[in-house]
């Protein structure tokens, strides 16, 4: 579905993601790990068109879409979520979900203006669709409030369901765990599993809670000074001396599993 | 004073009100949806005036034209200079952050002025351009003309709230509160971020041209003291503060209020001592920048603040 290859960033003098190559598998959950710094969110916002890499490709679903913008990549059938939280604070819950989908009609200002039927019809039925998500997000209580007054693991929760209101190909979550309560974020987790399942929705996750990484993702990517260190599944990777030392340095030989990294 | 004295006098501060409603309803447009900082207003009003009397007055020799066309052709003439204006400074500024769109439209505004001002065959100069028909004058007697006048500006400051009410209500107006709380979060929900921009940009642009034409018909003369940025954009900014940014009604309600202000602070000046006269213009200004931060200081938010549309079609359910 993704196919990074040998892309470059350097911020500087800091080469963020150095002759980076790696496979999202389509209907995957894969994972991305790495200590911070390791350039994860970086290739991130390069995969989603917010950064030009320095070099090297992005092919998303075949088509090569190095440099594209972010509003067309979605197009494509891209969506994600961000490590601190980007929600429309001064809409509210629903409005951000509305917000989603595109090609509406009520984008155009001359059919909001002169065709203000069919805009309400499609605003219904949108309508009927963020409520949906909402109770499958337990926000259905907050529908009105400003999005900026959620919590921030509401907010992160808000961004899951912007991916929600429509059928994206592959969607990027990041850091979607930070600030969600361990109960909720069980039950996210399972709706990610639906999701996949169910819709076919390929995942790519950079998470720093390892027992949601073991729980849904397969396979998964460590990624240590903006290079791909090695991939495989959690059982591996928390065996891997390498990715241990990439962590923790070469003194602590412990566990992966074990780090709040 | 006597009672046609007075009614004159209200009829000129509904008429003005009614221009600066005009001018914060496009200002509302940038900023209140779509968060763009235009700091200068003046140049689009400019447009729009220059561009109405040029065309709609008579054949004169100390300015280009004029051409005597009919003022329903004239403004929209106008208000399509302003939009083109504003439609390749957009261009240029709108995908950059949002601080340099302030810089560009404030030094674009002073390039102007400066070519206003100094391009004799085109607009007069500082002579100007005078005898700009007003609409009604030889249709009606006095004052009737001039409530005529004043009722087809508050037509207009009614079409123009309308459709910017829609706009609002509308997923283009949700499109474009999204991109102004988070631009890269919209660019990640598919909107072109800079077409929307652009669009409202322009829009409002065009907006504040025709209050420009207006102003111009309105005192049949048209010199570069009309659009001195501290009329017409520093004031303009304070009352869609103080309406509150992101209400159309708002920005209606503060054009009103502070016009109000401002033109009774000058009956009060006027009564000033001589010596005094002469400080009133820097007095004025003082004081509806303190009353700006009073206002503040009270309601954070402008009088009207912001509030998201109702659902649309949202009214029967019972939530």
């Amino acid at each position: 579905m993704i196919k990074v290859e040998n892309v470059s960033k350097s911020f500087g003098g800091i080469h963020a993601v150095e002759d980076c190559s790696l496979e999202v598998a389509t209907g995957s959950v894969t994972g991305l790990i790495g200590p911070n710094g390791a350039g994860k969110s970086t290739l991130f916002n390069i995969i989603a068109g917010l950064l030009p890499p320095d070099s090297g490709k992005i092919l998303l679903d075949g088509e090569d879409v190095t440099g594209w913008p972010a509003h067309r990549l979605f197009h494509k059938g891209l969506a994600r979520t961000f490590q601190i939280a980007q929600e429309f604070s001064r809409m509210t819950v629903i409005e951000n979900l509305m917000a989603v989908p595109s090609g509406q009609s009520g984008e155009n200002l001359f059919k909001a203006w002169f065709a203000w039927g069919k805009v309400v019809a499609e605003e219904r039925a949108l309508r009927e669709r963020a409520r949906e998500v909402l109770a499958q997000l337990r926000l259905t209580h907050l529908e009105r409030e400003y999005a900026g007054n959620l919590s921030g693991g509401q907010k992160k929760l808000l961004e899951l369901g912007r991916t929600m209101m429509i059928r994206p190909k592959v969607v990027l979550l990041d850091e979607l765990g930070a600030g969600v309560n361990r109960t909720l974020l069980g039950e996210i987790a399972g709706e990610i599993e639906r999701l996949n399942r169910e819709h076919g929705y390929t995942f790519f996750v950079i998470e720093h809670d390892m027992d949601l990484i073991a729980r849904l993702c397969q396979p998964v990517i460590v990624m240590a000074e903006g290079r791909v260190l090695t991939q495989g599944s959690m059982a591996e990777i928390r065996r891997n001396e390498a990715v241990i030392e990439a962590y923790l340095g070469a003194r602590h030989h412990k566990q992966v599993g074990g780090a709040d990294a | 004073m006597t009672l046609l004295g007075f009614s004159s006098y209200l009829i000129a501060l509904g008429t003005m009100s009614g221009i600066y409603a005009l001018l914060c309803l496009g200002l509302n447009l940038q900023w209140g949806f779509a968060g763009l900082f235009n700091a200068g207003i003046a140049a689009f009003f400019a447009i729009g005036a220059y561009v109405a009397a040029i065309l709609a007055s008579a054949d004169s020799a100390v300015h280009l034209g004029g051409f005597g066309l009919p003022v329903a052709l004239a403004w929209p003439v106008a208000m399509a200079a302003a939009g083109a204006l504003a439609w390749v400074i957009g261009r240029i500024c709108l995908t950059l952050q949002g601080d340099y769109l302030a810089m560009a439209s404030i030094g674009i505004a002073e390039v102007l002025r400066i070519i206003i001002k100094n391009e004799e065959w085109l607009t007069g100069g500082t002579r100007g351009i005078a005898a700009i028909p007003r609409p009604f004058e030889t249709l009606l007697p006095a004052p009737w003309n001039n409530l005529a006048f004043l009722g087809l500006i508050v037509v207009l400051v009614a079409i123009v709230y309308l459709a910017a009410e829609r706009a609002w209500a509308s997923p283009w107006g949700r499109s474009l509160r999204a991109i102004r709380d988070s631009d890269v979060a919209a660019a990640a929900i598919g909107k072109n971020v800079a077409q929307f921009r652009l669009e409202a940009f322009v829009l409002g642009a065009m907006v504040m041209a025709l209050a420009g034409a207006l102003s111009a018909h309105y005192f049949k003369f048209l010199g570069t003291t009309a659009i001195e940025p501290l009329m017409v954009t520093f004031l303009v900014w304070v009352m869609l503060i103080v309406g509150g940014s992101g209400n159309n009604r708002g920005a209606i309600l503060g054009a009103m209020l502070i016009w109000l202000i401002w033109s009774a602070t000058e009956l009060l000046t006027n009564r000033l001592p001589a010596e005094w006269i002469t400080r009133s213009s820097y007095i004025r200004v003082l004081l509806i920048g303190l009353l700006l931060q009073v206002v503040l200081q009270k309601f954070g938010k402008g009088l009207l603040p912001e509030k998201p549309p109702r659902l649309v079609g949202e009214r029967r359910e019972t939530r």
